[in-house]
């Protein structure tokens, strides 16, 4: 009890003070040096939190890890060339997981894209779209963990003849099909645990795609509609030339989003019956395998999946810079 | 898509052109769709108040007729039994600091990028945007091998005993920076020009500026990443159980005392549920009541990884 009451007191107390008392002496010390040196020496006290952090737990470790993965599994680390690539690119079960993040970088990217601009544009017809935003976008609230925990009992599955407890499996007794069982059988079941998370990502696609749909000017819809276009010429030919550059946004970050996925594979499969994923793969061979070069090799494999968004992302914001 | 779904607000502002039969297939539609999207977690949580007995004997929708039994015994367990209770404490524990300190740090920051100028601050900037979209998983290996080396994480040092939580909310911190500084900055950018000059002719100092000014003029900003950090770490697992470990049971938070339930506790679902709605109960409430903030979060930081 005791240690818990000092994590209260550094929690409630001595974080707050610490970080406010960081620029108070910043300022006090930029006092006692000479005014004209206090311009150029103050923007990197300022800065110099951040900075520190964002090196030590991004720009450091993820040049360390691109090293490690040339190394060995020991704690010499000794290089052993590109052997750990090539067992990622040999190995049935990384190849599985290689594969399986394909089908989540494109199918997750897809259903998430497809579903929020469908029920953006449904959404926006209606008065009570604020309530029914909520509630689609209720997902994104709760843990992916919780998630898991909801969507394996949504597929629970009972031998066939049994009393069927989980949701799809109880509907679909009811309408004479029998049961399936979602969470084992490979190849679908991978695509199971893409809809889990489509479930949870589409409110969010949702939201971002109604607030660019809102921007759209009337005029130039009704000006349409006087020349004679069907609506589904509007749609085609105006709303969505007119959201593509919000559509890349959503996509990007699905992608970034498929490739980092998790946390809803461990909870509900562990990566078992073949729905193995990067992400995963990474934590199993370093934490269950012993194997920290592998793990790198992996993550470094990730990572340069991810650079092409990562460019994307600095010339989009570098053209929004160019406009301010 | 049909074309009554591609129509606009337009024709709902302007008299419903829509024929009846459309405007009936739309409600039908969104309310199908909504159902669906509420059906697993319903059926989570009346399962969440069913005696074991009934939760594996029949579907959790025979519950919706007068006869069904209901108990609160389910969360009692996983309370006394399954140390729900004590995860609850660590979440909050973990996840306070470890929003407090980055949204800090970076108004700190954001306030330089935006009303500070020095050499390199664009090529900074950018190197910022750049990290919003690296995986976590590139850095735990060297950062662990660190914290190892000093002795904050694991059972074994005196740090990590003192101070239980100290490398999650470091890494936390270090992982919300890029987002935080981001938003903040873009936000902070945008403030009036002259509200600064006045200041400066009142003499006063950047720390004045800052604390008087700049903070409640970011309120909205500030509140939409408060919210969304906080709801990023609480949600968290793969942090957690890199930096605490997956089996250090009394210092996990909910998700990862969650995710060892679903290990455990395997088919007696009563009590998962139980445990899987508590550690939803806070996140919703936050949710539901700062909602504006948070989807304001969400379309004002859309590049964040």
């Amino acid at each position: 009890m005791d240690q818990r009451l000092i994590t209260a007191i550094v929690v409630v107390i001595a974080v707050p003070a610490v970080l406010l008392g960081y620029i108070l002496l910043v300022e006090r010390v930029l006092g006692l040096v000479p005014e004209r040196r206090q311009a150029s020496l103050r923007p990197w006290l300022w800065i110099l939190p951040a900075l520190l952090l964002l090196g030590f737990f991004l720009v450091y470790p993820t040049i360390a890890t691109a090293i490690r993965s040339f190394q060995d599994k020991t704690a010499a680390a000794n290089f052993i060339g590109f052997a750990n690539y090539q067992f990622f690119f040999s190995s049935p079960d990384t190849l599985v997981a290689l594969r399986n993040s394909f089908i989540w970088l494109v199918l997750l990217t897809a259903l998430v894209v497809v579903g929020g601009l469908i029920t953006a544009v449904l959404f926006d017809r209606v008065r009570y779209e604020s309530v029914a935003k909520s509630l689609l976008f209720l997902p994104l609230a709760i843990s992916f963990v919780g998630a898991g925990v909801i969507w394996k009992f949504m597929f629970d599955y009972e031998p066939a003849g049994q009393t069927q407890i989980g949701t799809i499996n109880g509907g679909l007794t009811a309408l004479g099909i029998g049961p399936a069982s979602f969470i084992t059988d490979a190849p679908a079941n991978t695509i199971w645990l893409i809809v889990v998370g489509a479930w949870i990502w589409t409110g969010f696609a949702m939201v971002i795609l109604s607030a660019a749909l809102k921007g759209i000017s009337p005029e130039i819809l009704e000006a349409a509609r006087v020349d004679g276009a069907s609506e589904l010429q509007l749609f085609r030919r105006i709303t969505l030339p007119l959201l593509s550059p919000t559509i890349a946004v959503v996509a990007t970050t699905m992608i970034i989003t498929a490739l980092k996925a998790f946390d809803i594979v461990y909870v509900m499969t562990s990566g078992n019956f073949d729905t193995n994923i990067l992400a995963l793969d990474m934590y199993h061979q370093l934490f269950d395998f012993g194997q920290p070069g592998r793990a790198a090799a992996v993550a470094t494999i990730l990572v340069i999946l991810i650079i092409p968004v990562m460019i994307v992302n600095i010339r989009r914001f570098q053209a929004q810079e160019a406009i301010r | 898509m049909t074309a009554s779904a591609a129509t606009t607000r337009t024709q709902v502002a302007t008299g419903r052109r829509l024929p009846r039969a459309d405007r009936l297939a739309l409600h039908i539609a969104i309310v199908l769709i909504l159902i669906g999207w509420l059906l697993p977690t319903l059926g989570m949580l009346v399962n969440s108040f069913r005696p074991a007995g009934d939760v594996s004997a029949t579907g959790w929708w025979t519950a919706l007729t007068p006869t069904a039994r209901f108990t609160f015994d389910n969360y009692s367990h996983v309370f006394d039994q399954a140390g729900i209770g004590n995860a609850f404490l660590n979440s909050l524990f973990i996840t306070i600091p470890a929003t407090i300190i980055p949204v800090s740090i970076a108004a700190f920051a954001a306030y330089a990028f935006a009303w500070m100028s020095f050499p390199g601050r664009n090529i900074l900037f950018v190197i910022v945007v750049g990290l919003l979209v690296v995986p976590l998983q590139a850095t735990i290996v060297p950062v662990l091998n660190v914290f190892r080396t000093v002795g904050i994480t694991g059972s074994g040092s005196a740090v990590a005993q003192a101070l239980p939580f100290l490398s999650v909310w470091l890494a936390h911190t270090g992982y919300g920076l890029p987002f935080a500084v981001y938003l903040l900055r873009n936000y902070m950018g945008g403030l009036p020009k002259e509200v600064f000059e006045s200041a400066e002719i009142d003499g006063a100092g950047h720390a004045t500026a800052f604390f008087r000014l700049v903070l409640p003029m970011s309120f909205p900003a500030l509140a939409a990443l408060t919210i969304f950090q906080f709801l990023f770490v609480w949600n968290d697992l793969f942090v957690a159980i890199v930096y605490i470990g997956a089996t250090n049971g009394t210092k996990l938070p909910m998700t990862a005392t969650l995710a060892n339930l679903v290990n455990s506790l395997g088919g007696d679902w009563q009590y998962l549920m139980a445990a899987a709605f508590i550690s939803m109960a806070l996140p919703l409430v936050v949710f539901f009541a700062f909602q504006r903030y948070f989807v304001r979060g969400i379309t004002g930081g859309a590049v964040k990884g």
